[in-house]
């Protein structure tokens, strides 16, 4: 099981911040396509991955990344801070 | 070296004259406050939304990378999530060091880190309802091209 979280418009268009997901993804684009054949919100917010960045347990990471002992992936687009 | 996270506005005043108090060997106190903008007259509000655990920890790297690069005495961070007003005051940085180019310089380089590495996101709420998130700029990401070592 791993904790998967959304933010800004991947968390709208997914429905939700958080959830717990069960996969046996070896790597995080193995963990966007379980999640993209789901259902079609998944599939819309996962459709440009030059879109998205993603964070494994809270650092920046990359797609081709391994989830081997991950406990939280996040999803969001580029941060706009400052 | 402090870092704050927080929806309740801030004393830029009142932070300043609290910051790097009482060191003699300090030169140079540089500052930078964000407002929330509203070119157009359109804007109602901003929302900004964050990752917790993850912005204090992106904040400390990014603040840490400061001080391996420059020499500071002091360097405060202090940025706002929640529901923000054209006119609100986002967030503001400070620096203290012996002389006025490390404390420009790092006071750039936590802008330009903050704006793209640190985990916030800004939708803009306008007076007719309609909502935006804010899009990353392509000169954000450049920025820190003149950083690299």
């Amino acid at each position: 099981m791993i904790d998967v979280m959304y933010f800004a418009w991947v968390r709208e268009r997914i429905g939700e911040p958080r959830e717990r997901v069960e996969t046996s993804a070896a790597t995080v684009a193995e963990l966007v396509d379980e999640l993209r054949a789901r259902e079609p919100r998944y599939a819309a917010a996962f459709e440009d991955l030059s879109a998205l960045r993603v964070a494994l347990d809270q650092e920046l990471s990359d797609f081709d990344a391994s989830l081997e002992g991950v406990r939280e992936v996040a999803f969001f687009p580029p941060m706009t801070g400052g | 070296m402090k870092v704050r996270v927080q929806t309740e506005a801030f004393d830029q005043g009142a932070e300043l004259s609290g910051f790097a108090q009482g060191r003699s060997d300090l030169g140079a106190v540089v500052s930078f406050t964000g407002i929330v903008r509203d070119e157009a007259g359109t804007l109602d509000r901003m929302e900004i939304e964050h990752y917790p655990g993850m912005t204090e920890k992106a904040i400390g790297a990014i603040v840490e990378e400061a001080t391996r690069r420059w020499s500071l005495a002091d360097c405060l961070v202090i940025h706002r999530h929640g529901p923000l007003r054209p006119g609100d005051q986002i967030m503001m940085v400070a620096t203290a060091s012996a002389h006025r180019v490390a404390a420009f310089e790092a006071a750039e380089f936590l802008m330009d880190y903050l704006k793209s590495r640190a985990p916030f996101w800004k939708k803009e709420i306008t007076k007719d309802g309609s909502t935006d998130w804010v899009d990353a700029k392509v000169n954000d990401e450049d920025a820190l091209k003149r950083w690299e070592e």
